[in-house]
């Protein structure tokens, strides 16, 4: 008998390695997900001729609703709450940053800039969602599904509508400039040292990678933004395979049960809803720094309620799921809808139809009606893809497993009759 | 082998559990009307009764999920009387459901380690960071809730949901999620309900076998057979009320008893 040469068994264990890794969707979908941001840049600077700046951008404002869809994955598809104002999350940490990283305190009753860094505001920013996350739910976590859904809709529009109130001429002080907005935010900076030899240098894939200057690029915040949903990716996925993962599970499926194998119901959905905010606070900080503004009309109810949109049709609990569905959605809105009134007229004049175009009595125009159709639209994409894929594009395996089955619906059972 | 691998902290005659004049009512109802009773440590004690007697009622009440109208419960000397349902868990009370209520969408294992949650000491940090000492402890409890599983007999279900394992074996799971949680008082409420007589005997040896790991159990049975062969002594409740307490031969000649089961019949 002759021995199998190393080289063959090698190969061999490479390709088990490989086929079990490509057996678990999830891995093949992250493995996906890496590569694509990782040569995202680079494809997009190549396919538009070194234009790809805008491309990038607009990567890199998706990859603030990532983190939100992330956050809110913990809430709803792991601890199983309905959040309806979660954007209220994600505007306090926007503003928490705004606030510190602007000349807009200045015209607060504290008459004092303040300049905090954005790597410190990070933390504060998570740490002060965090703290309203927690305010919110102390009183409402007893509540159960449909009621709590309906006070977390109520905060999410009692937030901005706090902070349009706390512009100038309100009676405690021009805190947040109203419906202006706070502007000019400080962009993210590194120290020289930090930032490496290829600051300014037009190496190749990083060109403009640059943190030191007052401008910052696109390219800074896409790679800003892969190291932001890195962690968040890494301490989610913890998270769902800890102690505290399964309490949630458990409350989920079970809330009597739970608390009759010793889980303090009652703190582990805090903590669910803690987390979850803290997430937003994460990405508002982030959005903040980005956008340079922050405003009022960038966190209603329709941003909470696409985020959900996110989470369920991506898959809830499942994270690659999740961050699939927030781009998915992300694109659809941001790219095909608004790009869809003009890819229709060209579509119509390169089929010779052209006469579609011009607008005659009631008929505005092939662009223009698309134009108006454009949530209608988006309203049927949403409706085909949830009655194909009711349990969402990539569920976890027991959302599927549920929705296979089929779940009887559960009584409402309350762990203490109310007696007074 | 011994799922709490702890020896009794208390004398074996030791009272347990002391129930003094409990009554709880709702509204107008009296579910549970002036019950006292005392289970000392080691014995298998049976709590029986026609249908809407009362017994879960009072189960529900001695773990917390009711407040009693009045009356106090105390549990190896510490009065417990309304205390939240996961801190009566934490103190020792482990407890099973007569409508059986599992983690559906869990597998087994993962069902019983929801029971050692609270005997686990990572801190939200170690979860988030999968620290060393999370991670050891995360070993720690597999392979205990393994031992667990294997204690009830159902080990090789471990990584099935449990709403997919067998009827005998979903009572088993709530067994071994139940000691998952440490007690030193088991409530077991009508484990053998809708078992054939076959499992309704493992099931019987199972709770005997529980007792002999030091654990107190209290139980909820329909079945006479069942409970004149396995308890120690038995209260018998009826419309609230406690009719009888003593042993098997006793409560079963008992004219009340016997009135309260062959009334309700005839």
């Amino acid at each position: 008998m002759r021995p199998l040469s190393g080289r063959t068994l090698k190969t061999d264990a490479a390709m088990r390695w490989a086929g079990n890794w490509f057996n678990d969707r999830n891995r093949t979908l992250f493995t996906l997900l890496i590569i694509g941001a990782l040569v995202f840049p680079a494809v997009a600077d190549v396919t538009t001729g070194g234009e790809g700046n805008h491309l990038i951008n607009t990567a890199a404002d998706a990859g603030v609703f990532v983190l939100l869809a992330l956050g809110l994955n913990v809430v709803v598809g792991f601890a199983g709450l309905l959040d309806l104002g979660y954007a209220a999350f994600f505007a306090i940490g926007a503003y928490t940053y705004g606030m510190f990283a602007s000349g807009q305190l200045l015209a607060s009753p504290l008459h004092h800039e303040f300049h905090i860094p954005f790597w410190v505001m990070l933390f504060v920013g998570v740490g002060v969602a965090a703290c309203f996350g927690v305010i919110l739910g102390a009183p409402t976590l007893r509540l159960r599904g449909d009621y709590l859904a309906i006070v977390t809709l109520g905060f999410g529009e009692i937030v901005p509508l706090v902070v349009q109130y706390l512009g100038a001429g309100s009676p405690i002080g021009n805190w947040t400039s109203g419906v202006n907005g706070i502007g000019a935010i400080d962009p993210p900076k590194l120290p020289y040292f930090l930032t490496g030899p290829w600051v300014g240098a037009p190496i190749g894939l990083v060109k403009n990678f640059d943190f030191t200057g007052s401008v910052a690029y696109p390219m800074d915040f896409y790679a800003l933004m892969l190291v932001l949903v890195a962690i968040c990716v890494v301490l989610a996925t913890n998270l769902y395979n800890s102690r505290l993962g399964r309490a949630w599970m458990a409350v989920r499926e079970d809330e009597v049960a739970a608390a009759a194998s010793g889980v303090n119901t009652v703190a582990v959905k805090l903590l669910a809803f803690a987390i979850g905010a803290s997430f937003a606070g994460f990405a508002g900080c982030y959005y903040g720094a980005k956008l340079s503004l922050v405003s009022a009309d960038n966190f209603h109810f329709i941003v909470s309620v696409t985020i959900l949109i996110m989470v369920v049709l991506g898959g809830m609990g499942n994270i690659p799921g999740v961050i699939v569905g927030a781009l998915l959605i992300y694109v659809t809105q941001f790219f095909v809808l608004t790009n869809l009134p003009d890819w229709t007229q060209a579509l119509a004049n390169a089929v010779g139809l052209s006469g579609l175009n011009q607008s005659h009595g009631d008929w505005v125009g092939l662009r223009n009606e698309v134009q108006r159709l454009n949530y209608l639209i988006f309203g049927l994409i949403l409706v085909i893809v949830m009655v194909l894929r009711p349990q969402g594009l990539f569920p976890s395996r027991i959302r599927e497993q549920e929705l296979e089955k089929g779940t009887e619906e559960q009584a409402v059972f309350d762990l203490r009759e109310d007696e007074t | 082998m011994a799922p709490t691998g702890k020896a009794p902290s208390h004398p074996p005659d030791a009272v347990v559990l002391q129930l003094d004049h409990v009554t709880k009512r709702f509204g107008g109802l009296t579910a549970v009307n002036d019950v006292s009773l005392q289970i000392r440590q080691g014995e298998i004690f049976a709590l029986i009764g026609p249908n809407g007697a009362g017994k879960t009622t009072l189960f529900n009440t001695v773990t917390g999920m009711y407040k009693p109208t009045s009356g106090t419960i105390v549990f190896q000397g510490k009065d417990i009387t309304g205390l939240k349902p996961y801190r009566v868990a934490g103190l020792g009370i482990g407890r099973t459901f007569q409508q059986i209520r599992l983690f559906s969408y869990m597998s087994a294992i993962d069902n019983v380690k929801v029971g050692e949650h609270h005997r686990m000491r990572a801190k939200l940090w170690d979860s988030l960071l999968k620290t060393p000492r999370a991670r050891r402890e995360e070993r720690e409890v597999q392979a205990q809730s393994m031992e667990l599983l294997k204690f009830v007999g159902i080990e090789a279900q471990a990584y099935n949901y449990a709403r997919n394992l067998p009827y005998g074996h979903q009572r088993r799971l709530e067994i071994a999620r139940a000691l998952a949680t440490n007690p030193r008082l088991l409530l077991l409420d009508e484990p053998a309900a809708g078992a054939n007589p076959q499992e309704k005997r493992e099931l019987m040896a199972l709770v005997e076998r529980v007792r002999e790991q030091g654990i107190t159990i209290l139980l909820i049975e329909h079945d006479m057979k069942v409970v004149m062969g396995i308890s120690d002594r038995i209260l018998v409740l009826d419309y609230g009320e406690k009719i009888a307490e003593g042993k098997p031969q006793e409560v079963r000649t008992n004219r009340r008893v016997i009135e309260a089961y062959l009334g309700k019949s005839a």
